[in-house]
């Protein structure tokens, strides 16, 4: 199979972009290239990565000025045509504020920033981007994050839960939704959506950072496993 | 030239846990008749226009797709002449 074309948009502030791109070149061995948010087109790329990190230093709001970047507009043309695309932590706060994903990310409710392991049910597991979990499995991916506070309109939530589009879900270690196990306060314990067409995935926690088994945990490939088995399925 | 002072506020039916926390800080200080403290952002911008038409209009069309995020947050606007 050919390598997948994976692009890793960098924005000034972008602190996860080369964690982005060792795991997607050197642990899962596809054809990766960063990305300057001036650049007015994404190029040839198949996937696109919004990395975490603190895009224009969170000025205004988390991600309100990198969705004014340059090369933004290609990437919603991109995930208007049916690209992939995952934006981790600031990555999905940029995609909710450039209008692909619904909703907002509030501050924390314990106003802390959080960084810490913790555990994810995955919620449907028939999508492009979790194809190899299994429903309902337990993750551990690590957050680290100030404002990951899911928030959305009474209507849009409604819409979600019934399109399954909420992908993630902040729980315990067996998978039960308590109060204590949602770290920011996110509604209905929200980790990560994707859009309706189910191209556009967002989410706060960090699977880059668990995918070396060097560092002793590797749920996170699951997700660029995913990524690359939707492509191999494709050609099939 | 024209001055627009934009104020920005998190909607009402949004929890502020940072207006909280100073308001818990307001009782601390001993004005225990204090409630409802709210935190906001202020921006205040030069608009190069000869009418006060246009500098409105472009006041409310930053703060709509800018400065505030209409999920979230709601914005209020002054726009005055100013003397050159």
């Amino acid at each position: 199979m050919e390598k997948v074309k994976i692009g890793v948009v960098v924005f000034p502030g972008s602190n996860c972009d080369h964690d982005a791109q060792y795991v997607a070149e050197t642990i899962m061995g596809q054809d990766v290239r960063l990305i300057w948010h001036k650049e007015g087109s994404l190029g040839d790329v198949e996937v696109v990565i919004l990395p975490g990190g603190f895009s224009y230093g969170d000025y205004l709001r988390c991600g309100a000025i990198a969705r004014f970047s340059p090369v933004m507009k290609d990437v919603v043309r991109f995930a208007n045509s049916g690209g992939l695309v995952i934006g981790i932590c600031n990555g999905f706060q940029v995609l909710t504020e450039a209008g692909l994903l619904p909703g907002v990310l509030l501050r924390n409710k314990s106003l802390l920033f959080i960084c810490k392991y913790l555990h994810l049910r995955v919620e449907n597991a028939n999508t492009k981007f979790t194809n190899t979990c299994t429903q309902g499995e337990v993750l551990e991916i690590p957050i680290a994050h100030g404002e990951g506070n899911y928030f959305t309109d009474p209507e849009t939530l409604v819409r979600l839960e019934e399109n399954r589009q909420i992908v993630f879900r902040y729980c315990d270690p067996t998978g039960q939704l308590t109060d204590e196990a949602n770290p920011n306060g996110s509604i209905n314990s929200i980790a990560g959506i994707i859009n309706e067409t189910g191209n556009v995935l967002g989410m706060m926690p960090h699977p880059e950072r668990v995918s070396d088994p060097v560092l002793g945990h590797t749920d996170g490939r699951k997700i660029f496993d995913s990524i690359i088995k939707s492509f191999v399925l494709q050609q099939v | 030239m024209f001055h627009s002072k934009v104020f920005v506020t998190l909607k009402k039916s949004i929890l502020d846990p940072q207006g909280k926390a100073v308001e818990q800080g307001i009782h601390s200080l001993g004005f225990e008749s204090v409630g409802n403290v709210r935190i906001g952002k202020y921006i205040e911008m030069d608009i190069d226009t000869d009418l006060q038409e246009d500098a409105e209009r472009m006041t409310k069309q930053i703060s709509e797709k800018l400065l505030a995020n209409l999920v979230m947050e709601s914005f209020s606007f002054t726009t005055e002449l100013v003397q050159e």
